[in-house]
């Protein structure tokens, strides 16, 4: 507790102990002589004792309620508390001589404010400590030894030490030690790493057993680290509908039921008196008026709407699922459809070389043309080419190198004109290849305009690739669309092996722009388009979807900007197991929102008839309020959705 | 131009009355008040100096909650 809540808790427990003493006294206590029973003077003894606590438990209330004033801030909820528990003051002066209730409404209206101001606080604190994954030094070695410093002070380059129980403070490579790495902070993931020399390591993941030496590779700024850390404290400022739904609510609602009070504490004994030759019963109605007031405070709903998301969005940090703002996690319940890359998305992208054919040429020296002529290309299937050559390229050779958006390249060697690409390509350059019957990428090559064979690359699936197609169904998502730059052969079979609706195969990167503003057209309009990427080469699509969520992002700044959601590892499930966490989080937001609302408005009209008093009010007030926090809280716990 | 400022405050209405304020300063493009991060995101209109702007945001939103704090 902060020293701010402990005071008020004090305050609240002796204003209460002394509620508690003045309710007991004998009512006529303190007894005037001399002066007429059931009289204003007679009261007021008794009232001014009432004061005491009033004063205690609402000094700060009335202040703020006077600046208001002063501000002519009219709505001000320390207004309407202030002249609730007034006016409930001078209606026992005048008529009942109960003053409780004045007392007691101050009293619970701030245990409520208390309990919301704990509440938030704690669970602000929760799912901060969740993601602080900052590290808070790295020990970089040099000639005078080890030296602990701030990891923002690291160079790129420099050699740090990462003792096992440590947390990895900057991106880089494994020079020296094995170990395994506990990623679970990133990923949610708790199986271990194994890390060896020449390994990539990202910042964030904790070393378990071995003394590892490490190369990095990017500054602090640039580490994995720091991009979720910002990612992670600039979420939810994109608000989402339902958030402005309820503020815009709030700031409707107060006014309202104000003006309603102010008619009901009117007009009824107007009427009464003037047209139906009643008595009018003025303080009747003015404190069914004042119940009103009690009841107009919004904060409940106010608060358990952010408070929801926010507990949402750390929930699924939990999971390794970053959520950009609430928007993203409102959007994500409601995805009808999702789209996915194939590589590195449903399959492992990592391809291998599996076959070379019809080749005039050894399959060695094929293969050296080809790594020579995608030395320059950073897509996976050139990686795998350059693996499958045994000798390391030598540069010197190649000559101008000319690259063909959607079909390969033409690049010079030892000056001969080598074409690699698919068979666009080659029908281009009017070359007759051969069809393969292996399913696969088919990298066609031409040496000097004659076909000199193929070279066939395959990826594998995912292993969870299938049922987290079944999930998501199981999840109601309608349809399953992929998109692939890939041959239609290899397209269908990974298809219809995973149970995917529709696919779309040749696809060049710009392709996949105009494809998705096709199916963004065809869709439902209340129904959300969500894209699922790797990040590589697909930025521009992950932008334009409704909602564009990036795989295996760790060390992905690309995809970890152009996404709404990110997830941390590469396992497809992760899809169903966030919408199915934005699902619940909606739930909860629509069972506080209409549990607030329907005790709000049974309140208003029971306060109205004359039913509730200012007890109940005050009571349905703080209840609701701690029932809809309690329930925002659920949001958090995310494992067993 | 965007500008992040850590704030304090207790209600989640008092922060969406804040907002409204703020979002009526001149200079102010636009602003977002995140009850649960503390945290003011303003973003200025062009050709706008920030430290003015903030200093009638501060007094804007001290008007509609007495109580909130904006650390600048």
């Amino acid at each position: 507790m902060t020293k701010k809540q402990k005071k008020m808790l004090i305050r609240i427990l002796v204003s209460g102990a002394l509620l508690i003493v003045l309710h007991f006294l004998p009512e006529d206590f303190p007894h005037l002589e001399g002066v007429a029973e059931d009289s204003v003077l007679q009261r007021l003894p008794r009232m001014l004792l009432y004061l005491i606590p009033y004063g205690i438990i609402g000094y700060d209330i009335l202040r703020k309620a006077f600046k208001g004033i002063l501000n002519r801030q009219m709505f001000d909820e320390n207004f309407l508390m202030a002249v609730a528990t007034v006016g409930a003051l001078v209606i026992g002066l005048l008529k009942t001589g109960d003053f409780d209730e004045a007392v007691a409404v101050m009293l619970f209206y701030q245990i409520g404010e208390l309990f919301q101001s704990y509440a938030v606080g704690k669970s602000r604190k929760n799912i901060s400590e969740l993601m602080d994954i900052r590290p808070d030094f790295a020990r970089v070695e040099s000639e005078n030894g080890q030296e602990e410093v701030d990891p923002e002070e690291v160079p790129v380059g420099s050699v740090i030490v990462v003792r096992p129980g440590e947390r990895i403070p900057l991106d880089g490579v494994v020079e020296e030690g094995d170990s395994s790495l506990n990623t679970s902070a990133l990923t949610g993931e708790s199986v271990p790493r194994d890390v060896h020399p020449g390994d990539e390591v990202v910042s964030g993941c904790v070393n378990m057993n071995g003394l590892l030496r490490i190369r990095t590779t990017k500054e602090f700024g640039e580490s994995t680290v720091s991009k979720i850390l910002e990612l992670v404290e600039n979420a939810s400022s994109l608000k989402s509908r339902s958030e402005n739904f309820i503020s815009r609510f709030a700031r409707i609602y107060t006014p309202v039921v104000v003006f309603g009070a102010l008619a009901l504490a009117v007009l009824p004994p107007v009427i009464r008196g003037l047209f139906l030759g009643l008595s009018p019963e003025w303080s009747d109605w003015i404190y069914r008026a004042l119940t009103f007031l009690v009841i107009s405070c919004p904060c409940a709903l106010v608060i358990s709407i952010p408070l929801t998301f926010f507990a949402g969005i750390g929930g699924a940090g939990k999971a390794g699922i970053l959520v950009k703002g609430s928007v993203w996690l409102e959007k994500l319940s409601q995805t009808g459809t999702v789209v996915f890359d194939k590589t590195g998305t449903l399959t492992m992208g990592q391809f291998e070389v599996t076959a070379v054919h019809h080749s005039p040429l050894s399959e060695e020296e094929l293969l050296e043309f080809a790594a020579l002529a995608e030395s320059s290309s950073s897509h996976p299937i050139a990686v795998s080419i350059r693996n499958a050559c045994k000798t390391p390229p030598d540069l010197s050779r190649i000559g101008k190198v000319e690259e063909i958006s959607g079909g390969g390249v033409i690049v010079q060697i030892d000056g001969r004109q080598v074409a690699a690409g698919n068979a666009k390509l080659m029908t281009k350059l009017g070359v007759a290849c051969m069809e393969c019957h292996q399913t696969g990428t088919i990298v066609h090559m031409a040496i000097d305009g004659i076909y000199a064979g193929h070279i066939v690359i395959s990826d594998r699936e995912k292993p969870e690739a299938k049922e987290a197609i079944a999930a998501l169904k199981d999840a109601g998502i309608r349809r399953t669309v992929m998109l692939t730059g890939d041959r239609d052969a290899v397209a269908k079979e990974v298809a219809e092996d995973l149970g995917l609706d529709q696919v779309y195969s040749d696809l060049l990167p710009e392709d996949k722009v105009a494809l998705l503003e096709e199916l963004l057209k065809s869709k439902h309009p209340n129904e959300v388009l969500a894209f699922v990427g790797d990040g590589i080469n697909d930025a521009p699509v992950l932008t334009r979807a409704d909602l564009g969520i990036a795989m295996g992002a760790m060390g992905s700044d690309a995809a970890i900007e152009a996404a709404d959601i990110v997830l941390m590892d590469d396992n497809p499930l992760k899809i169903a197991k966030a919408i199915r966490i934005s699902r619940k989080c909606m739930r909860i937001v629509r069972q506080n929102i209409i549990f607030a609302l329907t005790v709000k408005a049974v309140c208003l009209i029971l306060g109205a008839l004359g039913i509730a008093n200012m007890w109940l009010a005050v009571f349905a007030d703080v209840g609701v309020m701690i029932l809809a926090v309690l329930n925002a809280i659920r949001a958090l716990f995310t494992k067993e959705v | 131009m965007k500008k992040t400022y850590k704030i304090e405050v207790d209600c989640a209405n008092c922060a969406d009355k804040m907002e409204c304020a703020a979002a009526k300063v001149a200079g102010v493009e636009s602003v977002t008040v995140n009850f649960m991060t503390q945290k003011m995101i303003v973003s200025f209109k062009d050709g706008s100096e920030p430290s003015d702007v903030m200093k009638e945001v501060v007094k804007a939103c001290k008007k509609v909650e007495d109580d909130c704090e904006i650390y600048l």
